[in-house]
């Protein structure tokens, strides 16, 4: 009986959600059509004090850092051949393909003709960060999406072209690795042009560094968020056994890149200005004490570390510091000096929102239909899947053999 | 010859014949705007009781053109950087980065592009000077070349030592620029970028990007090479497994 009520709890929870989504949806449809008829001005607060906004900063910039767990956890399985961590490969490279096409929608809204994005092809300046940026786009969205097909042949039973791709595999999560270091980084390198425009306590000439650690950072604790949510709605997860280790790196990770950040902040002067805050201060004080600082304390707890809520809890803390350090650069360290504030507006939050649902959405999606997640080893989570799932469960048993 | 212009805000009156004349050499609509935007290239703004210009002060090692991943933006032969309205994807990268905050854009368009002096490439083509300095009554916008402009502002601060700030803005701002500038006021309170790196800022980003080719051939080699040795053991093992 109270089953039955909880479940019926668990269904309004649903329609609610997908109430929001909906209006998200529309909403975001309303957008599109006026950004592209009446031009950026018309929906959006950029200027030319402020030609930036939140589009480059948080779907741009944080979409791309969010697809970090794809290559260090394939560099881990496949380069280094700790093989342990194979199951979770697939939810890490799943979200790094939707990162990527969230980042490629989101670059369509922004750009004042997007339609021209082939320019970057064919009009070369490699002088320009930008350029790297775009070729980096490009080539690594083509390579997620080849070692994320396999998935999707293995689902379809198509097996001559998984092991044509197969074929290829190592060459693919090098050529990954290499494209993610350098995209990573080159975010970062975006800004090594404003030296008089970004205020000190982030501007650095080792953006592209920090840019790159503070993503690998992201990448791990995007696992342990993902790794909670698809237990909650799908009874699927990965094991503690392979979290915790995992723990232990990001708080290496996290501990380095601190440590970066203040001796950086320390040698610009900066670090004197935090003793009497003001806006600036206080933002970088609280993206590295909430988003840094925090999770590392966290985690040094070997009773947080073992607990699934300690870690999504640390993992979050993690990509908000890391979502944080995103937007400091992009958006609070150029505000001072372009003379404007920067805000911005409903709709620019409602395309990046509904982009970022329909992420989510398309991840819930493909968790239900593609082998993404270790089968639930007779878990309370399993009684909810249907026969669908029990043969995709019998591919998936092949699938983790050839680790053993 | 590499031109460029000689702004003397002692000299300029305010009249604003530079931004009229560059509405119609350019085609730009009116009205002319306070400030300068995608349609209004150039205006004289009054600051601390001199007048002074803003247009683009076209860099020698311009950073707006480092920065465009499409090459809209060109440094002419003849000084002037020059833009590609049919290249330009909108990515807005140099209004971002310019340290002085020139190009700016059409935030009203559909179809929008980048607006900003330009020097006037066709007129120069054609040995003429820009628009601007042709109609300037006083002779505040000189058009020459740029080094003979740049001897002419010292020679024009020597001889009048009490009348000028002894500082020729252009000189080696940004590393160099082939606008010029004097004035009688300190140009900070003429609203004039004193922070600007003295370095041309194409360099920040090429001292990475430069290294990016070696980066793929090491680490590519490094990585091959690891996966080589991590498979050992797998490779020994799918022998045996032949063999049987
Ligand atoms: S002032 Fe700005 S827009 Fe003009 S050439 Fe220099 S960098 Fe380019
Ligand atoms: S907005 Fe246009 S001109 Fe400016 S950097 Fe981007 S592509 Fe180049
Ligand atoms: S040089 Fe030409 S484009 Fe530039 S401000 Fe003068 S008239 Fe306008």
């Amino acid at each position: 009986m109270s089953q039955a009520l909880a479940l019926r709890a668990r269904n309004f929870r649903i329609s609610f959600w997908q109430g929001i989504f909906v209006v998200l949806l529309l909403l975001f449809l309303g957008v599109t059509f006026v950004r592209f008829t009446r031009g950026l001005g018309a929906v959006t607060n950029l200027s030319d004090g402020f030609p930036w906004g939140l589009w480059i900063g948080f779907d741009v910039l944080c979409g791309v850092g969010l697809a970090a767990g794809a290559f260090t956890i394939m560099a881990t399985v496949h380069l280094l051949n700790i093989k342990r961590f194979e199951p979770i490969v697939r939810p890490t490279l799943l979200t790094g393909f939707l990162g990527y096409v969230f980042v490629i929608i989101a670059l369509m809204f922004d750009l004042g003709q997007p339609w021209r994005i082939w320019h970057a092809l064919v009009f070369w300046n490699p002088h320009s960060v930008m350029f790297e940026v775009a070729w980096c786009v490009m080539l690594y969205t083509t390579v997620l999406m080849l070692e994320f097909l396999p998935i999707v042949f293995e689902r379809l039973r198509l097996e001559r072209p998984r092991r044509m791709l197969r074929f290829v595999s190592t060459p693919l999560v090098v050529a990954g690795v290499l494209l993610s270091t350098l995209h990573q980084s080159s975010l970062g390198s975006l800004y090594l042009i404003v030296p008089s425009k970004l205020h000190p306590l982030w501007y650095t000439p080792l953006l592209p560094f920090l840019f790159f650690i503070s993503a690998v950072g992201a990448g791990i604790g995007m696992t342990f968020v993902e790794s909670y949510l698809s237990q909650r709605a799908f009874g699927r997860h990965l094991e503690m056994t392979l979290l915790e280790p995992l723990a232990r790196f990001m708080v290496v990770i996290l501990t380095v890149y601190g440590l970066w950040r203040l001796r950086i902040t320390q040698a610009n002067g900066a670090l004197a200005g935090l003793l009497h805050p003001g806006y600036e201060q206080w933002m970088f004080m609280l993206e590295i004490g909430l988003g840094v600082i925090l999770p590392v304390a966290l985690l040094l707890s070997r009773r947080i570390r073992n607990s699934p809520r300690g870690l999504v809890g640390a993992g979050f803390l993690a990509v908000f510091g890391f979502v944080m350090y995103r937007l400091n650069v992009s958006v609070t360290g150029m505000e001072a000096t372009s003379g404007v504030h920067y805000t911005p507006s409903w709709m620019e939050l409602v395309v990046s929102l509904g982009l970022l649902a329909i992420g989510m959405a398309i991840f819930a999606v493909a968790v239900r239909v593609l082998p993404i997640f270790p089968e639930p080893e007779g878990g309370p989570g399993a009684a909810g899947f249907g026969g669908d799932d029990a043969e995709a469960g019998l591919i998936e048993g092949e699938a983790a053999a050839p680790g053993r | 010859m590499s031109v460029g212009l000689l702004f003397d805000s002692t000299k300029c009156i305010g009249c604003g014949g530079c931004t009229a004349a560059c509405k119609e050499q350019n085609n730009l609509p009116l009205p002319i705007e306070p400030v300068t935007t995608a349609y209004t290239w150039t205006i004289v703004e009054k600051r601390d009781g001199a007048f002074v210009r803003r247009l683009c002060m076209h860099c020698l090692e311009p950073t707006c053109v480092s920065v465009c991943p499409v090459g809209a933006l060109q440094k002419s032969a003849s000084g002037g950087v020059v833009y590609d309205a049919g290249k330009c994807i909108g990515c807005r990268y140099c209004i971002m980065a310019c340290p002085f905050g020139v190009p700016k854009y059409q935030w009203d368009r559909a179809i929008p592009v980048v607006g900003k002096c330009v020097l006037c490439p066709d007129r120069v083509k054609a040995g003429l000077a820009t628009a601007c300095a042709t109609v300037c009554p006083t002779g505040a916008t000189l058009f020459g070349d740029r080094d003979a402009l740049a001897r002419e502002a010292r020679a024009r601060i020597d001889a009048e030592p009490a009348k000028y700030v002894d500082h020729v803005y252009g000189l080696e701002e940004a590393g160099g620029t082939s606008v010029l500038m004097l004035s009688g006021v300190p140009f900070e309170r003429l609203g004039m970028k004193t922070d600007v790196p003295r370095q041309p800022l194409p360099l920040l980003t090429w001292q990475i990007l430069s290294k990016v080719p070696d980066f793929v051939i090491l680490a590519g080699a490094f990585l091959f090479g690891l996966h080589w040795i991590t498979h050992r053991r797998d490779e020994v093992r799918q022998a045996e497994e032949d063999e049987r």
